[in-house]
C-alpha cells in the first residue's frame, strides 16, 4: 500500500443516520451510499446518497470555462508540428494567454456575482471559487513565465515583475483613493502609496507621487530633487535594445554604488520615509521585510529583493532566493501553504512536482489537465512512464475527461479530450458513449454520428438497435426501419418486415401508413429478403389496382419461381392467383401456367403441408387445380390460334 | 468574420429564433430567444443585442448578447417558434407544447398555455419534434408520426391526423394557408392540405437514391413552390413541388447532418444552413440573364447539380435561380460564417442584416452585419 500524501477528508452524510453501518458503490464521478442492516436493529431506510467530489462541473458559471478551455484545448491539439520552434513558442505563449484570459473572465463574473447576491451561501461558495481561480490564475501566469516562456536572465526579472504587479491590484485602488483627496500629499495612505510603487519597480509613478509632497515641502527640495534622480537613473534591462546583459549589469552596478554612497553620506536622515525609500532602492533586506504587509507575499518579496539586489538573476538562480525569500517572509510561527509550496516547486523547475501538488489541493482536475498538455507540446515533460502504461498528460486528460463524461450536458466535450489521447482514448470512449442516455432521437443521432466518424462500428450496431427495438415497442415502422438501414443491420430489418407482413397482408389492419411505407422503400429493400418480397407484393396488388393484369401475373408467378417468397407464403399468392385464372381473357400463358401447377404440385406434395388436413384447404387446392386446367385449356386454345 | 461575437452561456442551445419585426419599421431585430437541451433543468431564455443605439449596458461591449429573461422548461426545447411579438410556442421532448409569454414592462415569462401530452405513445413519451404556426393556428409534428392542429386560446386539440407517418417526423412548414409540408426519417417530402377531410398527404415526393432521413425544411418566402431541405447526410436538396416527385438540385453541403436550413425572409437569394460538423455556411445566388445552366450541362467537384428539365414557358426571368443551381458558372457562392471547430450548429436564424446561431459548445454567435 502506497503511503497517502495528505490525509483523506472525512465527510458526513447527514441524512443518514448514526451509527449505521454504511455500504457504497463507485460510480463513475461519484459514490452511492446506502445504509445497510448490518447492525440489524431498527428500520431500513430506503434513501441511497450520492457523494460526489466535483461540484464545479454543476456550476453555471464555471461551465463557460469548461467549453472556453475546450476550444482553446482542440486548436492547441491541430498546431501544426513543422513550424520553426520559435514561431511554435510565441503560439504557445499566446495559446497560455488564452487560456489565462479565459480564467479572468470567469473570475470577475464569478465575483460579480458573489458581491450582488443575497444569499450568504452562495456568496460564500463563489467567493471560494475566485479564490481558487486566483491561485490558478497565478500558477499558471508563473508557469508560463519560468517554463513556456522561458526567459533568460535579464528578461526574467521583468516578467517576474509583470507577474507580481498584475496579483496586487490593491495598489491602484489605494492610489486612486489618495489621488481622488483633497490633498493626496496628506493623504494617511499616501506613503503606502509610494512605498508601493517603488517595491512593484513602478518608479515613474513614484516620482509623480512624490512631486505632490516635495511641492508641500519646499525646504526639503534639494533631498527631493536628489530622490527623484535615483529613481528616474535606474536602469532598467531592454531585452529588445542592442544592450548586452553585461553592459545592463555594469550600469546598473554603478548606479547601486550610487544609492549606497547616498545613504552612507545620510543624504536623507531627516526625512525618515525618503530614507527607507533610499534603502529599499539599495536592497536592504531588513527594509524590505518592514513593509510585510504592502508586500502581502512571499513572492512579492522575492521579485523586489531581486529587483534592487539581483536583476540579473539567471532562471536556474532562483530556487535559491525563493526558498530563502519564503523562510525569511513566513515566521516561525506560520505554516507554508499549499500555494506556497507549488510556487517554490516551480522557482525551482520542478515541473512534475508542481502538477503533482496542484492535483492534490484542486478537485477537479481541469487545472492540471490543460496545463500539462500544454507543458507537453512545448515538450517540457520528460515522458515520465506510469505505471499504467500511458503517460502523465494521457492519464491527466483521461481523468478529466471521464469527470466530464458524468456531466449530463458536457460529456460531449470529453469526446473530443479522448480524441487526443492516443493510447487509450478511444477504448475509454468505447465504453463511455454507450452510457449515455438516449431521450430522444435527436440525441441518438448526435451519438451515433460520434461513433461514425471514429469508425466505433460495434457502438453503431448497438445504438441503432436500442433505437430501433423502442420504436417497434411503440409501433413506429418506419423509425425501426430507418434505425436498422443505418445500421445496415439486415437481421432487423427481417424483423421488421414481419411485423409489416402481419399488419398489412394476415390483419389487415395496416394503415396507410404502412402501406406508404412499402411503397416508398427504395433501395432500403434489398437490405433484408422479405423486405424485398413485401415491396413486390405490394407492387402486385398496386398492378392489379391498376388492371395491369398481364405484368401483375408476371410479378406473381417470378415471386414463387425466383424464390423470394417464403414457402408459407405460396399458398396465399396462389390464392391470389385465382381471380387472375378466373377472368374471361387468358392472362397467364401455357407456360406460365405449367409453372403454377408446379408450384402447386411442389406444396402439396412437401413432407411439411400441415394444412392438408383441413377441409378449407383441401377445397381451396381444389378450386385451384380446376382454374389452372381450365385457364391451361384456354391458353393453348389462344396460343394455338391462328390470327386471321 | 470580424463582426461575430461569441457568448458562452452555459446551457447547450438548441433552437434560437429572433422576435418579430414589423414589416413596416425597418428596425433590425433586437430581441432572440433561445431554448436549452440536455441539461438538468433545461430553459427558454431571451435575450436583447441592444440595436436601438440604447447605451445603459455598461458592461459588454456593444453586440453582446444580455440576457433579458428565462423560464424553466419541462424536457428538451426541440422547436421553438414565435406566435406573435409576446408569445412563443415551444415543443418539448416530453411530447409536450407550451405557450409562453413575455411581459415586456416586468421583462418576465409566464406559462401561457400548455398542451402536457400532446404528442405521446401509450406507454412513454414521444418527443415533439417541430413547430410552425400562423397566428392562431399551431400545428406540431413529433415522433409518434402525429401531426396535431392546436388554435391559441382554445382549449383542446382542433385536429389530428394519427399515423400521418410511420417514421419520425422531423420538421414541418407551411406551403401555403391551408397546405403543410413535412420531412421523415425515410427521406420522404409528403404535403398536407387540411381542406381535405382525409388522412392521406396529397402529395409525397422522395429521393430517387438512398432514403437518407430529412431534418429541416424551408419554404421559398416569394415562391410558394421552391422549398429546401437537408438530411443527414449533409445535402442540401431544393425541390419544386409543382413538377415531378424528385428534388430539383442536389447540393454537397456539409459532411454530417444539417440541423437548418433557412431562406432569408426579405432577400430569398441568400440561404443559410448548419450543421453538426460545426459550419454555418451562407450561400448566395444571383439571377443572372445568362441561358440557364442546366441547358449548357456542366459538373463542379464541389456540387452535384441535377437539373430535371425545363419548366414550361422557358421564360428566363422566371426562372429561379435555385432551381439550377450551379457554382461553375459562378452563379452560387458559399462561404463559412463562424470560426473552425466549434461542435455541433444546432439552429440558426437570420432576419434583416443580423444573423444568430446556437451551438454544442454552449456558445451563441451574432452577426450584425451580414452581407445580404
Amino acid at each position: 500500500m502506497e503511503e497517502v500524501d495528505v490525509e483523506p477528508t472525512v465527510t458526513n452524510i447527514p441524512a443518514a443516520s448514526d451509527g449505521k453501518h454504511l455500504g457504497f458503490a463507485w460510480g463513475p464521478g461519484d459514490i452511492l451510499v446506502y445504509e445497510t442492516l448490518y447492525k440489524g436493529s431498527g428500520s431500513g431506510c430506503s434513501f441511497i446518497h450520492e457523494v460526489r467530489k466535483d461540484e464545479d462541473i454543476y456550476s453555471p458559471i464555471l461551465r463557460k470555462l469548461f467549453n472556453e478551455s475546450h476550444h482553446i484545448f482542440v486548436g492547441l491539439q491541430t498546431i501544426r508540428e513543422d513550424l520553426p520552434s520559435k514561431n511554435k513558442k510565441n503560439q504557445f505563449v499566446s495559446i497560455s494567454k488564452n487560456y489565462r484570459s479565459v480564467i479572468r473572465a470567469c473570475m470577475e463574473e464569478l465575483q460579480q456575482v458573489a458581491v450582488s447576491t443575497k444569499e450568504a451561501a452562495v456568496a460564500t461558495q463563489y467567493g471560494n471559487q475566485v479564490s481558487i481561480l486566483l491561485a490558478i490564475e497565478l500558477i499558471w501566469n508563473l508557469c508560463e513565465v519560468l517554463f513556456i516562456d522561458a526567459a533568460p536572465a535579464g528578461s526574467l526579472l521583468l516578467h517576474l515583475l509583470d507577474w507580481v504587479r498584475l496579483h496586487k491590484a490593491d495598489v491602484d485602488e489605494k492610489a486612486r483613493e489618495v489621488l481622488q483627496s483633497e490633498s493626496p500629499a496628506e493623504h494617511r495612505d499616501y506613503w503606502d502609496v509610494v512605498v508601493s510603487y517603488v517595491l512593484q519597480g513602478r518608479l515613474e509613478e513614484a516620482r509623480q507621487m512624490l512631486v505632490k509632497q516635495a511641492a508641500l515641502q519646499p525646504a526639503a527640495r534639494s533631498m527631493y530633487k536628489l530622490i527623484d534622480t535615483l529613481l528616474s537613473r535606474m536602469p532598467f534591462y531592454n531585452p529588445g535594445g542592442n544592450q548586452t546583459l553585461t553592459e545592463f549589469d555594469v550600469k546598473w552596478r554603478h548606479w547601486h554604488d550610487e544609492v549606497n554612497r547616498c545613504l552612507q553620506d545620510n543624504s536623507f536622515a531627516s526625512n525618515r520615509h525618503l530614507e527607507i525609500i533610499c534603502k529599499i532602492l539599495a536592497g536592504d533586506e531588513d527594509t524590505l521585510l518592514e513593509h510585510k504587509e504592502l508586500l502581502s507575499t512571499w513572492y512579492h518579496f522575492l521579485v523586489t529583493r531581486l529587483l534592487f539586489s539581483h536583476p540579473t538573476v539567471k532562471p536556474t538562480e532562483l530556487h535559491y532566493y525563493a526558498q530563502s525569500c519564503l523562510t525569511m517572509f513566513l515566521d516561525s510561527r506560520s505554516v507554508p501553504e499549499p500555494l506556497d509550496n507549488i510556487l517554490l516547486a516551480a522557482f525551482e523547475f520542478d515541473i512534475h512536482q508542481v502538477i503533482k501538488d496542484c492535483s492534490i489541493a484542486l478537485n477537479n482536475w481541469w487545472f492540471v489537465a490543460h496545463l500539462t498538455d500544454l507543458l507537453d507540446h512545448c515538450k517540457l515533460l520528460q515522458s515520465h512512464n506510469l505505471h499504467f502504461g500511458s503517460n502523465l498528460r494521457e492519464f491527466l486528460l483521461l481523468e478529466y475527461a471521464s469527470g466530464l463524461f458524468t456531466h449530463h450536458s458536457l460529456w460531449q466535450l470529453a469526446v473530443d479530450y479522448f480524441d487526443h489521447c492516443p493510447e487509450f482514448g478511444h477504448v475509454y470512449l468505447e465504453l463511455q458513449i454507450e452510457r449515455v442516455p438516449l431521450d430522444t432521437e435527436r440525441k441518438a443521432l448526435k451519438v451515433l454520428r460520434i461513433c461514425d466518424q471514429r469508425q466505433m462500428s460495434e457502438q453503431v450496431r448497438s445504438i441503432c438497435k436500442i433505437m430501433a427495438m423502442r420504436a417497434l415497442r411503440n409501433n413506429r415502422l418506419g423509425s425501426a426501419l430507418s434505425w436498422s438501414i443505418r445500421a445496415k443491420d439486415a437481421a432487423f430489418a427481417t424483423l421488421i418486415s414481419e411485423r409489416l407482413t402481419v399488419n398489412t397482408v394476415y390483419a389487415s389492419k395496416g394503415t396507410f401508413s404502412d402501406l406508404d411505407l412499402i411503397d416508398n422503400l427504395g433501395p432500403a429493400m434489398l437490405l433484408s429478403d422479405r423486405l424485398t418480397f413485401l415491396g413486390k407484393y405490394r407492387e402486385f396488388h398496386k398492378l392489379y389496382g391498376e388492371k395491369r393484369f398481364g405484368e401483375a401475373a408476371k410479378l406473381l408467378l417470378s415471386l414463387m419461381t425466383a424464390k423470394i417468397a417464403p414457402r408459407s407464403f405460396w399458398m396465399t399468392l396462389l390464392t391470389d392467383a385465382l381471380p387472375l385464372l378466373e377472368q374471361k381473357e387468358v392472362i397467364f400463358s401455357a407456360d406460365q401456367t405449367h409453372e403454377l401447377m408446379f408450384c402447386l404440385e411442389e406444396l402439396t406434395s412437401s413432407p411439411h403441408a400441415p394444412m392438408m388436413d383441413e377441409d378449407i384447404e383441401l377445397t381451396k387446392v381444389e378450386l385451384l387445380r380446376l382454374s389452372l386446367a381450365r385457364n391451361l385449356a384456354m391458353a393453348i386454345i389462344k396460343e394455338g390460334t391462328v390470327e386471321a | 468574420m470580424e463582426n461575430i461575437n461569441a457568448k458562452y452561456v452555459s446551457q447547450k442551445i438548441s433552437k434560437t429564433r429572433w422576435r418579430l419585426v414589423s414589416h413596416a419599421s425597418l428596425q433590425q431585430p433586437d430581441v432572440f430567444a433561445t431554448g436549452s437541451w440536455d441539461n438538468e433543468v433545461n430553459k427558454i431564455s431571451f435575450w436583447s443585442i441592444g440595436n436601438h443605439g440604447s447605451s445603459d449596458m455598461d458592461d459588454g461591449f456593444e453586440g453582446d448578447p444580455q440576457l433579458l429573461c428565462e423560464h424553466k422548461h419541462d424536457g428538451d426545447v426541440l422547436d421553438l417558434q414565435f406566435l406573435d411579438q409576446d408569445r412563443i410556442v415551444t415543443t418539448s421532448s416530453t411530447g409536450a407544447v407550451t405557450i409562453f409569454r413575455l411581459h415586456q414592462n416586468s421583462q418576465t415569462i409566464s406559462v401561457a398555455q400548455r398542451w402536457p401530452r400532446a404528442h405521446g405513445f401509450p406507454c412513454e413519451n414521444a418527443p415533439c419534434t417541430g413547430v410552425v404556426c400562423s397566428s392562431p393556428e399551431i400545428v406540431t409534428v413529433g415522433e409518434d408520426g402525429k401531426i396535431i392542429v392546436f388554435r391559441a386560446d382554445q382549449e383542446g386539440v382542433i385536429r389530428v391526423i394519427e399515423n400521418a407517418d410511420s417514421s419520425t417526423i422531423h420538421a414541418v412548414t407551411y406551403l401555403r394557408t391551408t397546405e403543410i409540408l413535412t420531412v421523415n426519417s425515410i427521406g420522404q417530402l409528403k404535403l398536407w392540405d387540411f381542406r381535405q377531410q382525409s388522412n392521406a398527404p396529397s402529395q409525397i415526393l422522395s429521393l430517387s437514391g438512398d432514403r437518407v432521413p430529412l431534418h429541416c425544411v424551408d419554404r421559398h418566402p416569394n415562391q410558394q413552390h421552391i422549398v429546401a431541405t437537408g438530411g443527414q447526410d449533409g445535402m442540401l436538396c431544393v425541390w419544386d413541388v409543382r413538377q415531378g416527385s424528385t428534388p430539383f438540385s442536389l447540393m454537397e453541403a456539409h459532411s454530417a447532418e444539417m440541423w437548418e436550413v433557412r431562406f432569408h425572409p426579405t432577400n430569398p437569394d441568400h440561404l443559410f444552413t448548419c450543421s453538426e460538423d460545426g459550419s454555418l455556411l451562407h450561400w448566395e445566388t444571383s439571377t443572372s440573364s445568362d441561358m440557364p445552366s442546366f441547358l449548357q450541362g456542366g459538373r463542379n467537384n464541389s456540387m452535384i447539380s441535377r437539373s430535371a428539365m425545363a419548366p414550361a414557358g422557358g421564360n428566363q426571368s422566371l426562372i429561379n435561380a435555385w432551381l439550377s443551381g450551379d457554382s461553375s458558372k459562378g452563379r452560387l457562392e458559399t462561404t463559412h460564417m463562424l470560426p473552425s471547430q466549434t461542435l455541433s450548429v444546432n439552429s440558426l436564424d437570420v432576419l434583416g442584416q443580423c444573423l444568430v446561431c446556437g451551438t454544442d459548445g454552449e456558445a451563441i454567435f451574432v452577426n450584425r452585419q451580414v452581407p445580404v
